[in-house]
């Protein structure tokens, strides 16, 4: 018996989505509904996890306060001084350069986000590491400096990881923006310094936006360059989870952690869609 | 406003390059080049626990950015089939696998499916008919389960906006000349998609290959490349992890490179 072109429709439509959903399903919704109910949970006698319904373990957050207030301090500085970098790249590769040369050169800058940020967070931890820049500082007489296991060592190195993200949604916007306005602009009698703060600036906000709400929350979950750069002494939320789950096994004190840095993300995601919003609509990011 | 911009180039790749370099160091110095040499890399090659993760990161890898492209690509063609609220709930499910953080995601799926082996372990064991029933555990399941989770996403978002772009009238076009809704996918759809879907598969391959922190929560006792790294650099920096640094890095910025190219092609054809 042949189907009815309806059914038929919604049987290939849920053909097409079944894997997916059932992927999304096992795999996000099952897993964030166990460390939901594991926050709200007991760490059992031996350790493992004991059925309850308390909020103990999100009152104990306080005693992880330096992971929070560290991760915190420097996602947002981190991000920052992304910005601070990425900006004149981003104008640069969008208005200056001739579009031959474009590609190639926004290319080699998105290149790296997509390669092993271990590798990438492992050359500076040589380059800061002892055999490195000390090691060449002391033959030219300079001893004693300490330049890994320090928060600016993890600054830098958030720098170095997480550029290329923050690069690529300024130079979307800007690449967007009409040349007219900044003709405009100048034939109004606008100096060029004028014309980037009152035109262009204000046009790239939602690149800035978007980039630096993509940079925060992932350094929000950063574990590899606090560990690799910051030595135990720069510890983030991420370095916590780690701790909570692989070494000290207390999973509900953990997943308490866990939730509450997925409603961190959540606030975040939310504040910078609406101010997104608010100032020019929605911007696609182009991430690769 | 050129010299500053060389200057974030030379940033981001010189250290690149001394890596690269002093993979080639005779010495074991990391600063004073003593000599060029290759013997790490044949170090690295005949490294038996280092092999052994890379076979099995790239098994990991390849076949989670297969399973992610298929069902990603399926899922891509799908939505645009389904009502407002269900692709509404789809597309926020598919941003959040792809916002969330990689510590979350290993940890949740530890997590579930830790409590889902200790139900169904016993639940098997009692319905095996044979003496030693088989045991679940983590292992390379549950790596290619979360590392795929996130490719999916990710290829469904480039091959949707590559569907997209496409004009509507070519596959009407396609099947008012009676040609059937296979016909019409693998003549018309799949060839104008195919760049999107490469790509989608190259970045898939790098995201697994690379990922270090999923991997390092559900990875049972099985070790991947990157853990297998990361172990390394905690007992000490050595110019045979500059050599693998060195390979890990070259063919990743290869893929990369290839993507980006496949990418391309939209906007000059």
């Amino acid at each position: 018996m042949p189907l009815k072109p309806q059914t038929r429709h919604k049987l290939v439509t849920a053909l097409l989505l079944g894997p997916a959903g059932l992927w999304l399903f096992f795999f996000l919704v099952l897993p964030f509904i166990a460390i939901l109910v594991f926050s709200v949970g007991k760490r059992g006698p031996v350790g493992g996890y004991a059925p309850a319904f308390t909020f103990e373990q999100f009152a104990n957050l306080g005693t992880r306060a330096a992971a929070f207030v560290n991760t915190l301090e420097l996602a947002p500085v981190g991000a920052f001084s992304c910005l601070l970098v990425a900006y004149p790249v981003a104008y640069y590769l969008a208005v200056k350069v001739n579009p031959q040369r474009r590609l190639l050169l926004l290319s080699l800058v998105v290149a790296p986000f997509w390669t092993s940020l271990l590798m990438r967070t492992y050359a500076w931890m040589y380059l800061l590491g002892g055999r490195g820049i000390p090691h060449l500082l002391e033959l030219v007489g300079i001893e004693n400096v300490r330049l890994i296991n320090t928060p600016g060592a993890v600054l830098l190195g958030i720098v170095y990881g997480y550029l290329p993200l923050m690069i690529m949604p300024i130079y979307v916007s800007l690449e967007k923006l009409d040349r007219k306005l900044l003709e405009a602009s100048y034939d109004l009698g606008a100096k060029p310094i004028g014309t980037f703060f009152r035109v262009t600036l204000p046009l790239s906000l939602p690149g800035v936006m978007t980039g630096f709400a993509l940079v925060t929350i992932l350094l929000l979950g950063e574990y590899l360059i606090p560990q690799l750069l910051g030595g135990g002494k720069v510890f983030f939320i991420g370095n916590a989870l780690v701790d909570l789950f692989l070494q000290s096994r207390n999973w509900p004190f953990g997943s308490a952690i866990a939730v509450t840095l997925v409603a961190v993300v959540v606030v975040i995601l939310t504040i910078a869609m609406r101010l997104t919003w608010r100032i020019a609509g929605t911007r696609k990011v182009d991430l690769v | 406003m050129r010299a500053l911009v060389t200057a974030v180039y030379l940033f981001l790749y010189a250290p690149i390059a001394l890596v690269v370099l002093f993979s080639f160091n005779a010495g074991r110095s990391a600063v004073q080049f003593t000599g060029f040499s290759a013997d790490w890399y044949g170090k690295a090659l005949s490294n038996v626990l280092l092999m052994d993760a890379l076979k099995n990161s790239l098994l990991i890898a390849a076949t989670s950015a297969i399973l992610a492209v298929v069902f990603g690509t399926m899922a891509a063609m799908g939505l645009e089939r389904l009502g407002a609220r269900m692709r509404a709930l789809f597309d926020g499910l598919l941003a959040a696998a792809i916002v969330v953080p990689g510590v979350v995601i290993g940890i949740a799926t530890l997590v579930a499916l830790v409590q889902l082996f200790d139900v169904l372990n016993p639940l098997l064991a009692g319905l095996w008919p044979g003496q030693e029933a088989p045991k679940l555990q983590l292992g390379y399941g549950s790596i290619i389960a979360a590392h795929g989770l996130f490719t999916m996403a990710l290829v469904t978002m480039i091959v949707k906006a590559r569907i997209a772009s496409l004009g509507r009238d070519i596959v009407e076009a396609s099947s008012d000349l009676y040609a059937s809704p296979l016909t019409t996918f693998r003549e018309i759809v799949l060839p104008q998609i195919l760049p999107a879907v490469l790509a989608g598969f190259l970045l898939a391959f790098t995201f697994s290959f690379d990922d270090f922190i999923i991997a390092f929560f559900v990875a049972g006792s099985k070790t991947t490349l990157p853990i297998y790294i990361f172990a390394s650099i905690r007992r000490g920096v050595t110019p045979e992890i500059n050599a693998v640094a060195t390979m890990v890095l070259g063919a990743s910025l290869l893929m990369i490179l290839i993507a980006r190219f496949l990418m391309r092609e939209k906007t000059t054809r």
